[in-house]
């Protein structure tokens, strides 16, 4: 490689790699969250760069709603297998069961309860840093989050609060009890992950490309059918060609139209669009300017 | 965007008089970076506000408080590409009780975008930003001269600002400085030349944000490698693999070479630069990497491994600073702090403070604290050496931050002198 050819993606993936080191080196007892979407694909394959030939130094763990796409867990499986590193599953069905978190209406999002069974298992281990996949330029409440994001004792982040972050020294320390989110893509974008997953050939789920899938439209937004989303009376089924830009919870994520069937087409795609990712695919972020903020202060990611 | 495509870190400075957020919307706005769900949530609320046109400026309002007190209160990072370059923005504040902000923003930056309203000129906040930006080594500084529909496109006025800037930013030590004549409101200058500036032979921003050499802004000469990690596999196939890894923060290093370990002074020569993507034969910055050496030596993280034949970097346990306080709770002389510098965190004590400045003067001040926002001169002493460049040769090497024990808070950054 010679210095003319040190990319944009060069460049995120250094600073990513060095992110990581540091909470190796720095936390006593992180972990990697990891969904089996792609941006945390990408995760896994900067952990890789990071500490090849070695370990990963930390587990994997992934705060499962049950309301997945079966494709992206059979895709979390395999990673992880393949990759023969632990992973930790927790289950929302477990803070049910406990009584922390009262489902009312099954067939609604569970994303507001992650941050329950998320606070739960970092208490189970003992985490003092979660590192997760999200990015700045998914949404506003995220452009203004530093990448080592201080968590106090409740899980909560306070946005007026934040530790100043300075070049590219990170200040790691917690008191017993509290813990640090940690996102060491930040600085991606969504055209970025879908260069580097081109690039260096990451294997992703396949309802990220263009299939055809049963839907209905409800309220301007395309729905997938599934167990959890049938049609209202008077709603019409469609089978439309479509993919997914997010892989969240099946009953608020919403595919896009789109004959994209591979990483360059969707690139294209991508750089055409004239809708942000949440926008596009979150029917959850759409209910106020503010929901990710208020997620996030109650300890979601 | 093709396979060569840079990363090109800047910040905007300027208060939103200076039409700073709209700058900021019409870049991202006529570079086709605003989404349609992104202008119709700020056409709703222009509309809610009872504005006639379209307010570009609400793009970089992120929080719920901001929104409802009309305030910018911390620093944003946004993101847009061009078919030449990638962008980070950090977008800071203009007021004057955020100095913290605008210093955090432009220690990762490799440009700054210094606004002032064509109609008032210089102002101390121009100057206090120019100061800022000098203070933290932005290598590449650009006057955007905005309003100029306010004042009739006029050459004159635009080159009196242009005069009296230039000689203040004389006095700084600031390298490289362009000056551009724009209206952000109208897009004149911004990304397209518009018809009402035919006088400006320059570049318009855009365009020199897409063209301005950054290949030199990180020291390319004398090799700095502070180890972060050490790599121990610990399996059959690795048994006996050693690999320091870390991320190579100034110059280059080559299979072979002889490397000096600091501060132990033990030499060694590299036999391997292992990644993941296979071993190179000489690697650069900001390359993250894990070396291997010839002999087992002693080497953890905190350690720094250099190029045995260049310039050596300091090894001391006392040094003076110019230090920018950050934090509500003053500076107690009287206790020690930690100070993460590199990969390397130690206890350390201010034996002095030499003075403040005054960021709007730059006159020097004695004082006996440092309250938030306050840049000063100090002196430390460190309980075990630090291995360092001074701020003007390295910003990798010559910066720190200093970390309160008691509440885990990061209070001050500093440059050493």
């Amino acid at each position: 490689m010679s210095k003319h050819a040190f990319t944009h993606l060069d460049a995120l993936e250094s600073e990513s790699i060095h992110i990581m080191r540091e909470v190796a080196a720095e936390c006593k007892n992180p972990a990697l969250l990891f969904s089996g979407g792609k941006d945390s694909i990408v995760m896994l394959r900067l952990a890789e760069k990071a500490f090849r030939p070695a370990k990963f130094p930390f587990p994997l763990v992934h705060i499962d709603t049950e309301h997945n796409f079966p494709e992206v867990i059979a895709c979390r499986d395999k990673l992880a297998a393949d990759l023969g590193e632990r992973l930790i599953v927790r289950s929302l069905e477990d803070s049910i069961a406990r009584g922390t978190i009262v489902i009312k209406d099954e067939s609604k999002p569970r994303n507001p309860y992650q941050s329950v069974t998320l606070l739960e298992t970092i208490a189970e281990f003992g985490f003092d840093a979660c590192m997760g996949g999200a990015r700045r330029d998914e949404e506003k409440a995220r452009a203004k989050e530093r990448i080592f994001s201080f968590r106090d004792e409740f899980g909560q982040w306070d946005p007026k609060n934040q530790r100043p972050e300075l070049w590219d020294t990170y200040n790691t320390r917690v008191n017993n009890g509290e813990n640090i989110r940690v996102f060491p893509i930040s600085n991606w974008t969504e055209t970025d992950i879908w260069e580097y997953i081109g690039r260096e050939k990451l294997h992703i789920p396949e309802i990220y490309f263009a299939h055809e899938r049963e839907v209905i439209r409800r309220g301007g937004n395309v729905i997938p059918v599934s167990h959890l989303v049938q049609p209202k009376p008077g709603e019409q089924v469609e089978v439309v060609s479509v993919r997914f830009r997010t892989v969240g919870d099946m009953t608020c994520t919403a595919p896009v139209e789109s004959t994209a069937r591979t990483v360059q087409e969707i690139i294209e795609e991508t750089a055409s669009t004239r809708i942000t990712e949440r926008g596009a695919t979150r029917m959850d972020d759409q209910t106020s300017e503010a929901s990710m903020e208020l997620r996030k202060k109650e300890g979601y990611f | 965007m093709s396979n060569t495509t840079q990363l090109l870190r800047f910040i905007t400075a300027g208060s939103v008089d200076d039409g700073k957020s709209t700058l900021i919307g019409r870049l991202l706005h006529d570079s086709k970076s605003i989404f349609e769900d992104q202008f119709s949530a700020i056409s709703k609320t222009s509309e809610k506000r009872g504005m006639a046109a379209v307010d570009l400026s609400l793009l970089t309002d992120g929080l719920q408080a901001e929104r409802e007190q009309g305030i910018t209160i911390d620093v944003a990072y946004r993101y847009f590409a061009t078919p030449k370059r990638k962008f980070i923005i950090g977008d800071t504040p203009g007021h004057e009780q955020y100095t913290r902000n605008m210093v955090t923003a432009a220690s990762t930056a490799n440009l700054v975008v210094i606004l002032v309203d064509a109609r008032k000129g210089v102002l101390t906040q121009t100057k206090r930003h120019s100061y800022l930006a000098s203070l933290l080594g932005v290598p590449h500084v650009v006057l955007a001269v905005n309003k100029m529909d306010m004042v009739d496109y006029s050459k004159q006025r635009f080159e009196e600002i242009v005069g009296e800037y230039k000689a203040f930013a004389a006095q700084l030590n600031l390298h490289d400085v362009h000056c551009i004549p724009l209206s952000a409101l109208n897009g004149d200058m911004v990304v397209d030349r518009g018809d009402n500036l035919d006088w400006y032979i320059g570049q318009p921003l855009l365009e020199l944000l897409e063209t301005i050499a950054i290949d030199r802004d990180v020291n390319t000469s004398d090799f700095r490698f502070p180890v972060q990690w050490v790599c121990r596999p610990q399996t059959e196939e690795y048994h006996d693999f050693r690999g320091f890894a870390g991320r190579i923060e100034a110059g280059e290093v080559s299979v072979g070479d002889e490397v000096t370990v600091l501060p132990s002074g033990r030499t060694s020569r590299v036999k391997e630069i292992v990644t993941y993507d296979g071993n190179l034969q000489t690697a650069f910055a900001p390359q993250s990497v894990t070396l291997t050496l010839e002999d087992e030596i002693d080497i953890s993280r905190g350690d720094m491994l250099v190029r045995s034949s260049a310039h050596p970097p300091r090894v001391e346990k006392e040094f003076e600073a110019t230090l920018c306080w950050l934090s509500e709770a003053p500076l107690d002389k009287g206790r020690k702090y930690l100070v993460k510098h590199t990969t390397r965190t130690a206890k350390c004590l201010f034996s002095r403070i030499d003075y403040r400045v005054d960021v709007n003067t730059l006159e020097q001040h004695a004082v006996e604290k440092l309250n938030m926002n306050d840049i000063a001169r100090v002196a430390l002493k460190i309980q075990q050496p630090l291995v360092f460049d001074s701020y003007e040769i390295d910003r990798a090497t010559g910066s720190f931050i200093v970390i309160d024990e008691a509440t885990n808070n990061t209070v001050a950054a500093g440059m050493i002198a």
